[in-house]
This record gives structure tokens, sequence and C-alpha cells, in this order.
């Protein structure tokens, strides 16, 4: 017991103590609600576990089909922009700049990934490739807007990053529109061999949408580790995040390092515009509003520390949350519980500060024993 | 600090007990279909169930048939464009009776989906998908608008004024056949009668539609039709504010009856009549074949005057008996073939 208490108040476990204990809140308080409104709160855990492995608990011992791939499949295909949008608010926070852009950086980077896709003509596996990085190419470019305009011109990068979403809705649906064979809601499909999409992996879930882009994620997540934790470059970036004018003091170049820093941002958040593309969907589409890829980023980031491993686990949480959201409506559960229950998590990790204090006093002190 | 523990635990005891109690309630709900109860099952598209429009519309005509053969049902909201595959999937995973997806946003995720679960049964409405088990339910828009146009013809002459307008949403085929109807049934009334015609080139614009109606009233127009949806909503409160100031002039509304949407004086209404487009009733007449064991897969089924898939609201204060009198014999042509009303507009053949 004293062994618990102890690893419990140990600060050196909290880096992952908190979001457990934060994400446990959340789903009793899900409970609860789910209580309150008269609902099974099992029905939460079992829709939450069909969604991620396809297992239907309540099937398992009845004639009904226990297991179903397909889930697991769209489980991935939900999870990999969220934890690339994920990785790109982290990166920025790392050097203190909120992206809030992740959202614009997204369909700035489905835009340019659609351009690519449908105006080039290359052999397979590179054409992916090349889309993949004229996505990037959009995303950074729409992120290192409000990077240079904070390094020159000191101009707050919430402002610009908020702004800049709008201009990216409205930008991107007129080109879209623009490409030749486009209707008024999305462009022609794209060459099959400019896609991510895998007969192969659809096959293997039961004909999910599930697609290569997964790779992508895991490059982008050992890039991220390796640049924050392995560089100079990296080094220098977490000092800014730390302390401005220490790091300027040490002869970093602190504005420059804003700049590139919200570049990179929006090139993880562009390419998760182009695997929406060429992963989930296989054509750019005219948005009628935001989709909240970019706004879920910043909560994934929050859930994740952000950290590169932290990141991808929360995308795979969040993912799983809005993947278990068609379950719980099949299971008569309002979408809003998984929404209040996503909020909540947000909110307790918020509170980490309290679930801190309250571990540390855990602490068996000497002599009570 | 003992103390702190014994408070946790007792926290985590009663939320145990208190998850065990929730337990005791209702069975599991994922058997949705257990091969008894007829099940339907609506996915929305992202304007969401109660968006007054499609997905509303379509969840009535479900309800209708659910009360009176006893069916179950049940919708799955669709918060983002790539929840649509999904959404259907689990339906077709439960092996819902009939899966019914209203609006063309569903045309890639519901052939897609059709083609993965060749067994299920599934209505798309206002949309064409050629699938065996697909049944689409198209409208015959121009036969509605041409009413509206013969009303809107007889009560502009009634007035002594020879133009009407018509304002459409974006300008693509499926608006067109609003415009053809329209300009149809004015002439068929009186071929010599002005018809303007201005796009917004957007459904949800009413600030737009609303400095089309100005211009177009001020340039004579008496009575003006909108198939616009949002944008519409600024022609109707266009013809509100001039009423309201004494100005003779009048509306017509678009896909369900608009009257409400026009009072502006607490008891009249701006609205004119409506061009009422049923998709409950296409919800409730497919569910009734499927039910019956008659799922038209593969077809295409119109809804038109005759299947009173298209209408005028059963309520028009603001029409005389006169001219529904004359509007019943118009209707009554059409549903004869004796009129054929085209599909295409004049400025377009």
């Amino acid at each position: 017991m004293n062994k618990l208490r102890n690893f419990l108040a140990n600060e050196a476990n909290h880096s992952f103590l908190i979001p457990i204990i934060a994400i446990a809140l959340g789903f009793l308080a899900g409970s609860v609600i789910m209580i309150f409104s008269g609902l099974n709160p099992i029905d939460l855990f079992t829709s939450f576990i069909r969604a991620v492995t396809g297992i239907n608990l309540p099937n398992l011992f009845t004639a009904g089909s226990a297991f179903n791939a397909r889930y697991f499949g769209e489980f991935f295909v939900y999870s990999i922009p969220l934890i690339l949008t994920g990785l790109s608010v982290s990166f920025a926070f790392r050097t203190g700049l909120f992206n809030i852009g992740g959202e614009g950086q997204v369909m700035i980077g489905a835009l340019a990934a659609s351009y690519a896709g449908l105006m080039l003509s290359l052999p397979p596996v590179i054409f992916p490739v090349v889309v993949l990085l004229a996505g990037a190419t959009g995303g950074a470019f729409w992120g290192f807007i409000p990077g240079i305009l904070k390094a020159k011109f000191r101009v707050h990068e919430v402002v610009v990053t908020i702004m800049l979403n709008y201009t990216a809705l409205y930008v991107s649906n007129y080109y879209i529109r623009a490409l030749p064979e486009s209707s008024s809601t999305r462009t022609a499909d794209l060459p099959a061999r400019a896609t991510l999409q895998s007969d192969f992996l659809s096959s293997i879930t039961n004909n999910s949408r599930l697609h290569w882009g997964f790779l992508v994620v895991i490059v982008c997540a050992v890039l991220f580790y390796f640049i924050i934790n392995k560089t100079t470059f990296g080094y220098e970036l977490k000092s800014v995040g730390f302390n401005p004018l220490a790091s300027e003091y040490a002869g970093m170049k602190v504005q420059r390092n804003a700049a590139l820093s919200m570049t990179i941002a929006g090139a993880l958040s562009g390419l998760a515009g182009a695997i929406l593309v060429v992963g989930t969907f296989g054509y750019g589409r005219v948005l009628g509003s935001f989709e909240n890829y970019g706004f879920d980023g910043i909560a994934v980031a929050l859930v994740g520390g952000s950290t590169a491993l932290g990141s991808v686990l929360a995308g795979l949480l969040f993912g799983g949350l809005k993947a278990s959201q068609t379950i719980m409506q099949i299971s008569r559960i309002p979408r809003d519980i998984a929404i209040i229950i996503i909020a909540i998590i947000i909110v307790f990790v918020a509170m980490k500060y309290p679930i801190k204090q309250a571990l540390i006093k855990l602490k068996v002190e000497e002599g009570e024993q | 600090m003992r103390k702190n523990l014994w408070i946790l635990l007792v926290v985590a005891l009663l939320s145990m007990v208190l998850v065990l109690t929730g337990c005791n309630g209702d069975d599991n709900g994922n058997d949705v279909a257990n091969g008894e109860d007829f099940f339907v099952g609506l996915v929305t598209d992202t304007g969401g169930i109660d968006d007054q429009s499609f997905n509303q519309g379509t969840w009535e005509g479900i309800q209708e048939f659910a009360d009176e053969y006893g069916a179950e049902t049940n919708y799955l909201q669709s918060e983002a464009d790539a929840d649509y595959v999904p959404n259907l999937s689990s339906f077709a995973d439960d092996e819902v009776d009939l899966i019914v997806a209203p609006g063309f946003l569903f045309e890639d995720a519901i052939g897609q989906v059709a083609d993965n679960f060749p067994n299920q049964n599934f209505l798309l409405i206002d949309a064409v998908v050629e699938r065996d088990n697909i049944v689409s339910a198209i409208f015959a828009e121009e036969q509605g608008s041409f009413l509206v146009g013969v009303a809107a013809a007889l009560t502009a002459q009634e007035a002594g004024e020879d133009t009407v307008g018509y304002i459409g949403g974006v300008d693509f085929e499926l608006i067109q056949k609003f415009e053809a109807g329209f300009e149809a049934g004015v002439w068929a009334v009186d071929p010599d009668m002005n018809v303007l015609v201005e796009y917004v080139g957007d459904f949800s614009d009413p600030s737009t539609g609303r400095s089309i109606a100005s211009i177009m009233f001020d340039d004579g127009a008496y009575v003006i039709y909108h198939a616009a949806g949002g944008s519409g909503n600024g022609m109707i409160n266009e013809a509100m504010e001039r009423r309201g100031d004494g100005e003779d002039v009048w509306a017509i509304g678009v896909d369900r009856d608009q009257y409400e949407d026009g009072i502006y004086d607490g008891e009249n209404s701006a609205i004119l009549t409506s061009m009422m487009k049923r998709v409950d009733v296409a919800a409730y007449e497919v569910s009734v074949m499927t039910y019956e064991g008659n799922f038209p897969g593969g077809d295409i089924i119109e809804f038109d005057l005759e299947n009173e898939g298209v209408s005028l609201p059963e309520e028009n204060p603001n029409l005389s008996d006169d001219i529904l009198a004359e509007v019943q014999s118009y209707i009554d042509q059409i549903v004869s073939g004796e009129i054929e009303v085209p599909t295409l507009p004049s400025r377009l053949q």
C-alpha cells in the first residue's frame, strides 16, 4: 500500500498518471451523467470497446456477431488526422506558441493535395508521396504567415491563426470548385494511384476505409520526437518556449525559431488535410463549415502533454470517442454524451494542478508507517 | 493522510455501486434489429435531425410510418462528411430493414456502403444512385413549381400587374427544374407576363437574397418565388417588410409550407402559397413498400402531383377560391398528362 502511495506521489510518474486519472474521471463523470439521464453507463464502455477493438461484448456469448474488424479500421481512420493536428499544436506549443489555426492549415493542406492529385500524373508510390508533400507545403505556408507576422511585427499568433481559419475555409472552397470537373460540393475522384487507399487494408478490416495514412503518422511522431529531443534546433525551440528572453540572451534566434515552429506545425496540420483527401475520401471537398480537426488537435495536444507519444495516445483516445459516437447512437445514447465526456476529460486535464496536489499528498511521510 | 485515502476509497466504491445499479436498468440496446420488428434507420447529413428541412421531414415520414405499422426506428446524426460511411455501415451491420439517407450529399457514401452490404436495403432521397439494393426517390419539382406559377400569374392578373420573379439558389440542373416549372405555369395563364430570373449563387446567403428581391420588387415584380433555401429567407423578409409598409407584394415559399415564416404583423403572412416537396411522403411510401415485402430495389421513384410528392399546402389563406379552383384544374390536366411541364428553363432551350 505504501509502495503504491509513493508511486502515485512520485512526480516523475505524474506525466502519465495525471492524464490517465483525468480520463478516468471523465468517464466516471460521463457515467454519472448517463445515470441521471436514465441511460445505462455500461453502454458507454461497451460502445467504446466496440469502436476501438471491434469486439461486441454483449454479443460475446450470444448468437450475434461478436467481432467486426471494420470498427477497428474506422477507429484508425478517425484517429489519424487527430493525431497529426495534435502533433501540430504540440509542436507550436513547445515553442510557446498557440496554434489555433490547425483548422485552416488542414483545409489548405487538403486544397494543395487535391490540386497535386488532380493536376499531376506520376508513377505509383511516388505520386501519393508528392501529393502528401504538397499538402504539407500548403499547410506550412498557412502556418508560416502567422509565424512571420509574429517574428517581424509581434502580431499575436492567436488572432492571426483564428482569422486565417475563415480565410482558408473560403479560399479552399473557391479553388476546389474551380478545379476542372468539380461539382458544387466536391472535386472529381483522384486517380487511384495518387491515393493511400488500399484494397488490402480494406479487405483485412471487413471493408473499412483504413488506408496507409497510419504510416505517415508513425513517421511524423518519430520525426517530432527526434527534432524536439535530439537536435540543437529542437533544444532551441524548447528553450524559446520556456523563456524567450533568456534564450535571446543566450544568443538564440528567437524570432526565426518562432516562425519556423509555426511553419512546421502548419506542415503537420497540412498533412492531416492531405490525408483526408488521399486517404479517407479520395477526393477534395467543398466545406460548409469547420470540421474541428484543428480544434480537436488542441485538446489532443493538451491531453498528450505536448509530447510525440502523448499526442499519438491522446489522438487514439479522441478518435475512439469519435468512432464510438455512432455505436452509442445505435444503442440510443445521444451523441451529446460523447461530446460531454470529451469536454469533461479536457476540463480535468486542464485541472492538472489540483490532481497533482492530491497525488503529492498521498506521499508516505517518514514515521507514519 | 489515512483519512484522504478512505475518502478516495468511499468515492470509488460509491461510483462502482452507481455503475452497477445502472446495469439493472434497461436491456442492452445493441440488438437493434432482432428479426421480429421491422426497423427503419435514418442517417442524417450534417444538418442534423432538427434542420426544419430535409432531415426533419424525412424523420417525420419515418415516424408516421412507425406509428401506423408499429415499426422500430432510430437515427444516426452525422457530424462531418467522414461520418456518412461509418453511420450507414453501422445500420447495415445491425441488419436494419431499411436504411434511409436524405440528400445528394450521400451520393458517394451510399454507393460505397451498398456495394459492401448487398443484402441491405437503402433509400436515397433527392438523388439517383443506381444499385440493385438502392431505391432513389426524386421529385417532380417542376410540377409543383408550375402550380405556384399559375397561382402567381392569376394573383398578379387580379391586381393588374404584369411581372413576377424567381430567385434560385445555385444555377444547376436540380434548381433549374423549379425555374422551368414556374415560368411554364406563369405563361400557361398569361403568355405575355414577364418573369424575372436571378440566382443567388449560394443557399445560405439571406442578405444577397434580400438585395436581389429588393431590386426585383423595384423592377415591378408583384410575386417572387424562391428555390434558394436559406438565401430565400432574405426575399421573404423583404416581402414582409414591404407588406408591413403597405406595399402590395407577395412571396412564394418552397420545400415546406412557409406561411408561418412570413407573418409580419402578428396574423397576416406575406407568403402567398408554398411549393411543398414532401420528403416525408417519400420516406413513408418506401417504408410501407419495404414493410410489405415489395422493396423496389434499383428503381427510381418519382414523386409528383399524382402521388402528392409535390403539392400546395392544404390551407392557402392568401389565395382566393377562384384561383384555387383554377389551380385544381391545372393539377388535373398535369396528372392526366394533358399538360407536360418542361424541366429545362426557356433561357437554356
